[in-house]
């Protein structure tokens, strides 16, 4: 029985190369698994074609060296490897389906050792996004303690002195995160991109590759009212700023998606050829990692802003907000995972 | 370094850019969003393009994510990307930019 041990490449990420050559190996079961996300889809069998053969052979073996015609015998063998290949894949998509299906119980995306997003079509794992995904599941968890100090904090009489440290240590958490979603862009940016770290509802909200500056800022300011009117104006004032600066980034990223875009569908199409343009596309890529970490850089100053703007105790209000937002989206794509798995 | 610079005197609002960078592109949308037109150059469309681009890693120094895009405001370096961004979430951008808000045709 094909056991689910991968081979462990250590890459930095995977190169179009090898997914291309994947894409026309596997096609049909690529169809037929339904996931847009190269990586999120099927974990594969480690063993090589060559490998079923032999045991495919061995387990046929009747005619095997009876026969002095090998033609007809080849293609006997030919047709037996590739459906054992079939069987392989039917059997890896089921395994991956119900692991995704128990996962998406629990609300989160998360993956665990080696049956993870991060797998490749040829069960290679991209460790930069392994690496990522283990130290996001501990991210959270510390999340769930600054959240809980923030609580603590806002209803109780501690100084200001005793409140700025606090605040400091739950931004200094969050940016702790942009460093990590940096390092993660390099080894796969459309993993960063789709954001597939995230919980469901969390993604619905997406924007390059994490949440925006000023809706954050929308649903912040009523919770933290009243306010004094400089502050009331400055976190007003810096809902339009980062409302701006996003509308230029996004710009920016549509016209990055139609160069790259042309990139791809650049020389012969529908013949089956290879674009010669992959470095020009492979470039554009660096130019994604360079939106996203952007964007990060912009959200991290969205939230110095705030911290600037406001009192300490107003902050860690702020902070403790946002903190229950982010959690409450959690907990609604557990609900909806829950709530969705009924047969029609 | 004389040539950006003296492109910098010459032009209130400069920004160097290559034609094929989208975060130029992006950075010269955020200027027309708040009112002004920066003037775009894109140093690969220059003969002395290489020398420029040196020139420009000098002084956006090793944490800049590349030479461009390269802002200068009033003949002074102001950074790339990331300064602008902070630099426009603190009010200090719309600033600067004041004087130059009527140099639009």
């Amino acid at each position: 029985m094909n056991s689910s041990s991968t081979q462990f490449v250590t890459s930095g990420g995977m190169g179009m190369y090898d997914h291309m050559h994947q894409l026309s190996m596997w096609g049909e079961s690529f169809k037929s698994n339904g996931s847009p996300h190269p990586l999120s889809s099927m974990l594969l069998p480690n063993t090589s074609p060559s490998l079923i053969i032999t045991a495919d052979m061995k387990l046929d073996n009747q005619s095997e060296d009876t026969s002095g015609t090998p033609g007809p015998l080849n293609k006997y063998d030919q047709e037996v490897t590739k459906s054992s290949e079939k069987i392989q894949r039917r059997l890896a998509q089921n395994r991956e389906a119900a692991r995704k299906s128990r996962l998406r119980k629990k609300g989160l995306y998360v993956a665990s050792g080696v049956e993870a997003s991060h797998v490749g079509f040829n069960g290679a794992v991209n460790s930069g996004i392994a690496t990522f995904e283990a130290e996001y599941g501990h991210w959270l968890e510390e999340q769930q303690k600054h959240v809980s100090d923030l609580r603590a904090a806002v209803t109780s009489n501690i100084s200001d002195g005793e409140m700025r440290v606090l605040v400091e240590a739950s931004l200094n958490h969050y940016y702790e995160l942009f460093r990590m979603k940096g390092a993660a862009a390099k080894a796969d940016v459309f993993y960063v991109m789709s954001g597939l770290w995230k919980s469901s509802a969390e993604r619905f909200f997406l924007w390059i590759g994490g949440f925006r500056p000023s809706e954050l800022i929308k649903i912040l300011r009523p919770k933290i009212e009243p306010l004094a009117e400089p502050q009331l104006q400055g976190i007003c004032n810096l809902g339009q700023l980062c409302q701006q600066a996003e509308d230029a980034l996004s710009q920016g990223m549509d016209r990055l998606q139609q160069t790259l875009a042309q990139s791809v569908a650049d020389g012969q199409l529908g013949e089956a050829s290879y674009s010669p343009q992959i470095d020009t596309a492979m470039e554009k890529l660096d130019g994604v990692v360079r939106f996203v970490r952007q964007a990060d850089h912009l959200r991290k100053a969205a939230l110095v802003q705030v911290s600037q703007i406001l009192t300490p105790r107003q902050a860690a209000r702020g902070l403790l907000v946002l903190g229950e937002y982010f959690e409450r989206l959690r907990a609604l794509s557990q609900v909806w995972a829950t709530n969705t798995r009924e047969p029609e | 370094m004389e040539k950006v610079m003296g492109l910098a005197s010459e032009n209130g609002l400069v920004i160097f850019s290559k034609s094929s960078c989208c975060m130029c592109y992006a950075v010269n949308m955020l200027f027309q969003g708040i009112g002004v037109k920066p003037v775009m150059y894109d140093i690969d469309q220059d003969p002395e393009g290489r020398e420029m681009e040196k020139a420009l890693m000098k002084l956006g120094g090793a944490a800049a994510a590349g030479p461009v895009p390269a802002v200068f405001i009033g003949g002074k370096f102001m950074g790339s990307t990331n300064e602008i961004m902070s630099a426009h979430l603190s009010g200090q951008l719309v600033q600067m930019l004041k004087p130059f808000h009527h140099s639009m045709s």
